[in-house]
């Protein structure tokens, strides 16, 4: 995982560079919020570019990243999700609350 | 025909969630010789992933337990059944319900077994509370028309490209 805080529009941009499963949500859980706790960005936008697979575990640790940030008046973002990705998180209907966006 | 089935391989591990890429790589690799679409390499690995998580965190709870997977190939179907000697789930109708979850503090969305209803052709589910569960899913391989180049530009065959 990397990220990176744009301070003038308040963007915290979070690269996954992982394959997401049960076992490496604790890990990315840990490190989002512990970014977003000490940035409190307006919006975190979450890069899936490099994710190869993603299992159901993905969208509990994308909606505990929502709350987080929602809590701190944030709101979540995804880009560069791919197809079989995609289809998971529309299953889910998490879409409705946290869109998948262009990447800019 | 020489027997009930063409292929079939055993795999043995213990509950640890690191075993989840191990197992779900395993399985596809198996899978590969019935020369599917990446696509549905992707809905294989995700139903296995989703499988053995659940044996790591419902089965076992994170204690340590072995967990068995016993692929076979018949035609062009895989079937895949993973089981556990945990505890068994207390009512299975429940447990197959979109976003039902029996540990909603572990950000757990409730679609595990959803997921792989939809990305497999077929989901039984055996359990005894108090000595395990054991998961047997089918998937259906489609033989793709070799000349189909719409097909195969959208699908690429996975044999032929690298991921």
């Amino acid at each position: 995982m990397e990220s990176e805080f744009l301070k003038e529009d308040k963007l915290l941009l979070i690269k996954i560079t992982e394959e997401i499963d049960h076992h490496s949500t604790e890990k990315i859980r840990r490190m989002a919020d512990n970014e977003i706790t000490r940035y409190m960005p307006r919006k975190v936008l979450f890069d899936f570019g490099k994710v190869s697979f993603m299992d159901s575990a993905g969208i509990g640790m994308i909606i505990g990243r929502y709350k987080t940030a929602n809590m701190l008046g944030g709101t979540v973002e995804m880009t560069n999700v791919k197809p079989s990705i995609q289809k998971i998180f529309e299953m889910s209907g998490v879409l409705k609350i946290i869109p998948v966006v262009k990447s800019a | 025909m020489k027997g009930l089935y063409e292929n079939e391989m055993k795999l043995e591990f213990l509950s640890k969630s690191n075993n989840e890429a191990f197992a779900r790589i395993t399985v596809a690799a198996f899978a590969a010789q019935l020369d599917p679409t990446i696509e549905e390499l992707a809905d294989i690995k995700t139903a296995i992933s989703e499988a053995v998580t659940n044996s790591i965190i419902h089965g076992y709870e994170n204690k340590e337990g072995k967990i068995k997977i016993i692929a076979k190939i018949f035609a062009n179907t895989i079937e895949v059944e993973i089981s556990d000697a945990g505890k068994g789930i207390e009512n299975v109708e429940m447990a197959r319900k979109p976003l039902y979850t029996s540990k909603p503090n572990l950000e757990r969305s409730g679609m595990g077994f959803t997921i792989m209803e939809s990305f497999m052709d077929e989901v039984h589910i055996e359990s005894v509370l108090g000595l395990g569960t054991k998961v047997t899913m089918k998937k259906v391989i489609e033989k793709q028309d070799e000349f189909d180049d719409n097909k195969r530009s959208r699908n690429c065959r996975s044999r032929n490209c690298i991921n």
